[in-house]
């Protein structure tokens, strides 16, 4: 460091110069203050009502819960042929919607996306809440569910029948899927959130939250030995996780294709799978960000180019999913199975063909919408078309499993599945769960990942003139 | 003042002990970079730099190695598949043997999704407790949290920790060598 040399770098073309990842060059104290003033602050007008309106529609999914659980399985519309009908769509629903969780906390983390940053935090907490709505709906569809939740059925353990589970069963590798996958994502949220609740707990003027904040941040102090451990443990948990969200999808794909039962059984089924749940994952990312980030006065840190980016995934994973379902119609016609070839007829055309073209308005033709600047910039208009994302990926999903059983290979059972109210208030009451978890996640804890995000600023940059650089070389 | 009041620390409690370590606060990354290269070279051994995020380059500038977090995943990571696998072929191998169509009783194949599964989760735990334990984390008290200038580390400031146990320590040495840095502040943290 004896010599000092003057480098001069010049600006990039304007045409080239990235808009910045926060907007008017705040500082770091900016960043800490506006995030933890959030969980800090008085309650926002619009929390209560949105609170209240949440627990009470959870409340009916209990209840719902609660009349099935003494009545019986039969308060549902499903029945023989139609033996899964919205219980494992909810299902499929809910843990696709997880995947842009772990998408934008792992993958794009491996990839070096440092917009990443601003959304992670709340897309991972959407990520937990929603494997806690989907893993309700299989346990329940059980019926006698103290059968699914006895330690020996579905997790090992040994029980005075000394019979172990079967393994060769698709959907008892789901049981290890799923609660690995809701177990590592709750570890790497925890591990982001450490240096926050440090934040927390080093501004807190209460002794309520310096007791609460300080003991979840494990005396955290920044310490850069810590930091170096904390980088490497987060790019292995990083690493693992992105295999791992890969494979979940991929194994709950399985239940379907493993199966004999025509529109199940393809090998399309893993990545197209994988592609829908992320592309519903973004959707619901973008419900709950964009309306957030205006109530929450973040739009220096949840930018529109945020948005923006956010809608390029949807529009290239929407593509894929338009693709599948091309590509399953043509290998129906190419493979000269009768049974496939109806299957697939008899979902565009049969008694669905409402539901079919409901899911392809809502996949194939709103994602494309985003080839316009406009559409991505818009910001009510892009969380219409979440919306609609939304919509469609549920009825994805109903198609795939009602259409391919009620017409199965005995004609005398064919029938039309329709659901009953008990059906239709667990569903509502799942998004009253989802929404009474993330409203008191944003309220307690830092939505958005503070360390990270001072992280990504010019002035966190120690090789930039804003981060003192003074133009030598390190 | 009395001697007595000037017994206190800015968060009012007596004074019971010894310094424990000289602290020095710098506002941008780069600073405490290039006063971290200064403290390494200098042959300090327990000191520490304290700062808001991972400053990229401030491993290197402190001299540490690399972390040995990965061992400690990849040796969960084969546990976990070594459990799969060993717990599948007792379950269903050996000790509650199910034919079905005819196939054999145990295969890596019908094995791996659970291994893998298991895998995943395993090296997740190891890396989650390799992390906290090479950390000595968790810790419920620190001296230097009680200093109001040093908790600035978790808001915006790049804190240079130099502990008084330092073989190298010595109070004018030292504060000299943080005043060299250029330091903005520089105080002493006391433990009690």
């Amino acid at each position: 460091m004896s010599e000092v040399t003057t480098v001069k770098v010049q600006a990039p073309p304007p045409e080239l110069a990235r808009q910045p990842l926060v907007l008017n060059n705040h500082s770091f104290a900016w960043i800490s203050d506006k995030i933890s003033g959030l969980v800090e602050g008085k309650t926002q007008k619009w929390w209560w009502p949105a609170f209240i309106i949440s627990a009470s529609v959870m409340l009916m999914m209990f209840s719902c819960i609660a009349y099935l659980i003494s009545t019986g399985v039969g308060v549902w519309g499903l029945n023989q042929p139609v033996g899964w009908a919205w219980d494992i769509t909810n299902f499929v629903f809910w843990i696709g919607i997880g995947h842009a969780g772990t998408l934008i906390s792992a993958i794009l983390f491996l990839l070096r996306q440092k917009w990443r940053t601003s959304i992670n935090r709340a897309a991972e907490a959407m990520t937990l809440f929603a494997v806690v709505c989907a893993g309700i709906f299989p346990v329940i569809h059980t019926g006698r569910i103290w059968f699914a939740l006895y330690p020996g059925f579905l997790i090992p353990f040994p029980n005075s029948n000394s019979i172990w589970p079967q393994f060769r069963s698709p959907l008892l590798w789901d049981v290890f899927a799923v609660s690995t996958y809701g177990t590592v994502s709750l570890l790497f949220w925890y591990v982001g959130l450490v240096p926050d609740l440090a934040t927390l707990r080093d501004r807190a003027i209460t002794k309520g939250r310096k007791f609460f904040y300080g003991l979840f941040a494990l005396g955290w102090t920044g310490s850069n030995r810590h930091w170096s451990n904390y980088e490497k443990a987060y790019l292995i948990l990083a690493g693992v996780s992105t295999p791992l969200v890969l494979s979940v999808h991929s194994i709950v794909s399985f239940d379907f294709a493993v199966s004999q039962v025509p529109g199940w059984h393809t090998t399309i089924f893993p990545p197209y799978f994988v592609a829908g749940a992320i592309f519903s994952g973004f959707g619901m990312v973008l419900t709950l960000l964009v309306p957030l980030r205006t109530l929450c006065k973040l739009e220096d840190v949840i930018t529109v180019r945020h948005v923006e980016l956010m809608c390029k995934v949807i529009l290239a994973t929407g593509s894929i999913v338009g693709y599948a379902y091309a590509m399953e119609f043509f290998i129906a016609w190419y493979g000269g199975n009768p049974y496939e070839k109806y299957a697939f007829m008899n979902r565009a055309f049969g008694p669905y063909w409402w539901a079919y073209w409901t899911m392809i308005s809502c996949n194939v033709i709103s994602p494309h919408l985003f080839w316009f600047k406009w559409c991505r910039t818009r910001m009510w208009f892009v969380f219409l078309v979440s919306i609609v994302v939304n919509i469609g990926m549920w009825f994805e999903r109903f198609v795939i499993i009602v259409t391919s059983l009620h017409r199965d290979y005995l004609p005398s059972s064919w029938s039309y599945f329709k659901p009953s109210w008990v059906d239709i208030c667990t569903f509502i009451g799942s998004f009253g769960l989802f929404c009474t978890l993330f409203l008191l996640f944003m309220r307690f804890l830092p939505m958005i990942a503070i360390a990270e995000v001072k992280g990504v600023t010019a002035q966190a940059d120690p090789h930039h003139p804003a981060g003192g650089a003074k133009g030598e070389h390190h | 003042m009395t001697p007595q009041s000037q017994m206190q620390t800015v968060t009012g409690h007596p004074i019971l002990s010894r310094p424990y370590a000289l602290i020095a606060e710098f506002s941008t990354p780069a600073d405490a970079i290039r006063a971290a290269e200064k403290i390494r070279d200098a042959g300090f051994r327990k000191w520490d730099v304290h700062t808001p995020f991972a400053v990229h380059g401030m491993d290197a500038a402190m001299g540490l190695k690399n972390s040995k977090v990965g061992w400690f995943s990849f040796f969960g990571g084969l546990t976990g598949l070594a459990t799969g696998m060993s717990m599948i072929w007792f379950m269903n191998g050996f000790d509650y043997q199910i034919v079905v169509g005819g196939k054999p009783l145990f295969s890596p194949l019908y094995a791996f999704p659970v291994s893998y599964e298991l895998t995943i989760l395993f090296a997740s735990f190891a890396t989650f407790f390799a992390l906290f334990g090479l950390n000595r984390l968790p810790r419920l008290h620190h001296p230097l949290l009680r200093s109001r200038r040093f908790v600035q580390a978790t808001h915006d400031k790049f804190i240079v920790v130099i502990e008084t146990a330092d073989p190298k320590y010595s109070e004018a040495q030292t504060r000299a060598l943080l005043e060299a840095c250029g330091a903005d502040q520089i105080e002493m943290v006391e433990e009690t």
